[in-house]
């Protein structure tokens, strides 16, 4: 527990009756959440060791609703802190005690499909999968698929950036979101972009994407839908060391082949997962790739005919190409069951570092030195084509101490990831868990052009105020 | 007028911090190649990019490449080539449109956001843009992005200099990442069809799962016929599996199908690229239009019923690219009225500059987005010292 929020501002607390009377004129009763029991579902995210209870939260059902509550606090200096599912891992949506949660996820309508332009507009608190599903009919889908697609709003998804295990092929968020409508903090309401590609003047839309909940309120979304390919099937290897593993993926990206998802798994993941889900992984691997590709049948056999021969020079222990639907289900099975099998065993914090994929075996072994160094364990599963990184280091939260040791340990492994030429985070965002590395990869020129840009949209440090930037050496307006 | 060549990042920074302090208002510019585009400004000195080159960092593996700003695309597209790859976006050419001469360099590509015909599956400049080195209006030396393709850390400043003109920053260098260049390229052309049956045919194709790389109408025209052209890249039994489909797929528009391949099709998405399809000359103005897709043919219907006008479409009918007579306003009130009414936006890519400082070049935008467009110009540059006006007044 190491990461600090800032102090609450005592006369907002003060006012707490006030803004609540305040809010209760723009929303229905049912929208507006005031009591400490229901109040308490909103106090953490996906990042459940901090926890701050919010002023209030309200749950908006329009645009002109979002809009008017925005203009309150803006008028009577409260912040904000927007949510979508609350499914972020890197405490994005954690409230402060002295701001109002803005849910979105009342507003989950499908607006509008349009198959032949493929896009869909839809209102903010979708799901992910929700706009798959609602395109599915026609064989499309909604290409961004984060682990939490079952649960997390495209307004998140928009706010962090969101990727997934098939964006080396389709891309993430930023390349799939064509115009929002936004809500800023004075209340303003604003249309960028729309049903056509590249907005004519600066690129607002991505740089609302990613910005973290920081600049406004997003309510609606145009999305381009893609049509889905006729089929996919995953191939299993197993190497007996990491750098064969690692030769293995530079091998098939310089043979020109683009899979659509390139999976990597280590020693302990493998066997955390198999034991959980039976997928069929071997046991006496150093590490695992799952490489799928898509087309038809006849593409498919041709696309991983290639990557076996590709593959043999590294001479793989395991070399399994799913036969069956059951065969590829259980494969992926036992990759997305990673974090909730790994849970089953241990606490774990999940990292999320980018590396250049060349530093792929010195990374691994300096991640395994780092975690052991402080006595813990470590799993790691990640995207290897794109080298995003999910070092999921385990702790006993009933051992006083080893809390702190994984984030430690953490931090150490994502300043290894930006020495290496890499990032801090890949897909999660900074939130207020990455918060006070932002140091190590942006110099304080940097950071203070980012916290300029900041200011255009929030001068006053209201919108998500605890989060992205070091709570040291902040520009005021 | 002074002109800067600096001979590297710290140099540009020392200029500009110079010329902040100092009121003085610059120009910015690769090898000039396209200093004929955009809303003509005055400016006191310029400072270009051409001393600027090299490519700093290549690692096919990872697919991912950096160069300063100032390196001919020619050498990056040439450096990929060597190890069978390319940039992914398909950077168009303003050269023939435009009647310049000179580099185009890999800076000017990230500052405009310049894309060609795979924009419309691979994605514009700015999707492969992942990282950037610039200097500020204030002298300051910035980096945002990195060489790793999946970053979100921190605000996501490379979108904001992609396709920004030059007025929020002097780009010093740019990292891309890559694709691998595809074994077999071909070309599927529907011949004799009408805008609105090719559009239709178009998102047919772009709606199946048979992963279309290029998708453009060319009208009929004098006695040429319309051609629409579907363009697939792969390996070779893959792009056979996927043509076959695609033509039974596509056989209800009727009319006679060609197959194009090799250097042929090169030429044709060349053409395409760089607009060189609209042969007029070169007294005419040429607009740039990014619209719905499905609005395409009605957008040209009602440009035509109003002024004499050519045309082709790319990216299924979502990108129009028009040719307008070079008088009066180039016909800007027909197509603002019309972006207004079917939703896009249009750009003045080629015009007398008396034209261009007339009307506007840009879409105009509506206040509140202008509110913040000035406001982060403002953020980097407070003085207004970088190629000021180019894009909107005041910017």
């Amino acid at each position: 527990m190491t990461i600090a929020f800032p102090k609450p501002d005592e006369a907002v607390l003060a006012r707490r009756k006030d803004i609540i009377a305040g809010l209760g004129r723009l929303v229905p009763s049912e929208a507006l959440i005031v009591s400490e029991d229901e109040r308490r579902a909103f106090e953490t995210d996906g990042l459940t060791a901090y926890r701050q209870m919010p002023l209030a939260v309200v749950l908006p059902s329009t645009t002109e609703e979002v809009s008017a509550i925005m203009r309150f606090c803006h008028e009577h200096g409260v912040k904000v802190v927007p949510r979508g599912a609350g499914t972020s891992l890197c405490g994005g949506a954690i409230p402060q005690e002295d701001a109002i949660v803005l849910g979105v996820a009342k507003m989950s309508q499908v607006i509008d499909i349009d198959f032949e332009g493929r896009t869909a507009r839809v209102q903010s608190g979708i799901t992910n999968l929700g706009i798959s599903q609602a395109v599915a009919h026609e064989g499309f889908f909604y290409a961004p698929d984060p682990s939490s697609q079952l649960a997390c709003t495209i307004a998140g998804n928009i706010a962090m950036n969101s990727g997934g295990a098939h964006c080396l092929k389709y891309g993430v968020t930023t390349n799939n979101l064509l115009g929002v409508t936004m809500v800023l903090l004075d209340g303003t309401v604003v249309e960028i972009g729309g049903e056509h590609l590249d907005a004519p003047g600066y690129d607002l839309l991505g740089l609302i994407c990613g910005s973290e909940g920081q600049l406004g309120v997003v309510t609606e979304a145009v999305v381009r839908i893609l049509r889905a390919a006729e089929g996919a099937r995953p191939a299993l290897m197993g190497f007996s060391s990491v750098e064969d593993a690692g030769a293995c993926v530079a091998a098939i990206i310089g043979a020109g082949i683009i899979p659509v998802a390139l999976e990597y798994m280590d020693k302990p993941a493998i066997q955390i997962c198999e034991a959980f889900a039976h997928a069929g992984y071997p046991l006496d691997v150093e590490a695992m790739l799952i490489v799928e590709v898509e087309g038809s049948d006849q593409e498919i056999d041709d696309m991983l005919r290639r990557i076996v021969a590709i593959a043999e020079p590294f001479k793989p222990k395991t070399l399994k190409v799913s036969q069956s639907e059951a065969e590829s289900a259980a494969i992926w099975k036992g990759r997305k069951s990673a974090f909730g099998a790994t849970g089953r065993i241990a606490d774990y914090i999940c990292m999320d570092g980018t590396i250049p994929t060349g530093q792929l075996p010195y990374v691994l072994n300096r991640i395994d030195e780092i975690v052991k160094s402080y006595g813990l364990g470590v799993a790691n599963v990640f995207h290897a084509g794109d080298g995003n990184l999910h070092p999921l280091v385990m702790f006993n939260t009933n051992v006083p101490g080893e809390m702190e040791k994984a984030e430690k340990a953490g931090e150490d492994i994502l300043r290894l990831c930006v020495e290496v030429g890499g990032c801090l985070t890949g897909e999660h965002g900074v939130g207020i868990e990455k918060r006070d590395l932002m140091t190590c990869q942006f110099n304080k020129v940097d950071l203070a052009q980012q916290m300029r840009v900041r200011g255009v949209f929030d001068p006053l440090w209201l919108l998500n105020p605890a989060k992205v930037f070091p709570l040291e050496g902040r520009l005021a307006a | 007028m002074t002109n800067h060549l600096p001979r590297d990042e710290q140099d540009a920074s020392d200029i500009i911090r110079d010329a902040s302090e100092k009121g003085i208002l610059l120009s910015l510019s690769g090898q000039g190649t396209k200093a004929e585009m955009g809303r003509p400004n005055q400016t006191d000195a310029s400072i270009s990019s051409a001393s600027l080159t090299g490519i700093t960092l290549y690692e096919p593996a990872e697919m991912v490449i950096s160069a300063k700003s100032g390196t001919p695309v020619s050498e990056v597209v040439r450096t990929l080539a060597e190890k069978g790859q390319l940039l992914p976006f398909e950077p168009m050419d303003y050269r023939p449109l435009l009647g310049t001469r000179g580099e185009p360099t890999i800076g000017a590509v990230a500052a405009m956001n310049i894309s060609g015909p795979r924009r419309i599956m691979a994605g514009a400049a700015r999707d492969s843009l992942i990282g950037v080195r610039f200097v500020n209006g204030r002298g300051e030396v910035v980096k945002s992005g990195g060489r790793v393709m999946k970053n979100v850390t921190g605000l996501d400043i490379v979108k904001l200099m992609a396709g920004s003109w030059g007025t929020l920053g002097f780009l010093t260098e740019v990292t891309f990442k890559v694709l691998p260049k595809q074994e077999r390229m071909t070309t599927l052309v529907l011949r004799g069809l009408n805008d609105a049956q090719a559009i239709d045919a178009l998102s047919q194709a772009l709606g199946s799962p048979f992963d279309v790389t290029g998708a453009a109408h060319i009208p009929a025209r004098d006695r040429q016929g319309a051609s629409t052209l579907i363009r697939l890249e792969g390996f070779s039994v893959s792009v056979d599996y996927r043509l076959g489909e695609l033509r039974r797929l596509l056989k209800r528009f009727g009319g006679s199908t060609d197959i194009l391949e090799g250097r042929g099709a090169e030429a044709v998405w060349q053409s395409l690229r760089d607009a060189t399809v609209l042969t007029d000359g070169a007294d005419r103005a040429i607009w740039r239009v990014s619209t719905a897709p499905t609005k395409g043919p009605e957008f040209t219907k009602r440009v035509a019923q109003a002024l004499e006008a050519q045309w082709y479409y790319d990216w299924g009918g979502g990108l129009i690219w028009i040719s307008t007579s070079g008088d009066g306003d180039a016909g800007a009130s027909v197509l603002r009225e019309t972006t207004q009414s079917l939703g896009g936006h249009a750009t003045l890519v080629r015009a007398p500059a008396e034209i261009r400082s007339s009307v506007d070049v840009f879409e105009p935008q509506n206040e509140a987005v202008m509110t913040l467009t000035k406001g982060i110009k403002a953020s980097f540059d407070p003085s207004g010292i970088l190629n000021p006006g180019r894009m909107y007044a005041g910017i």
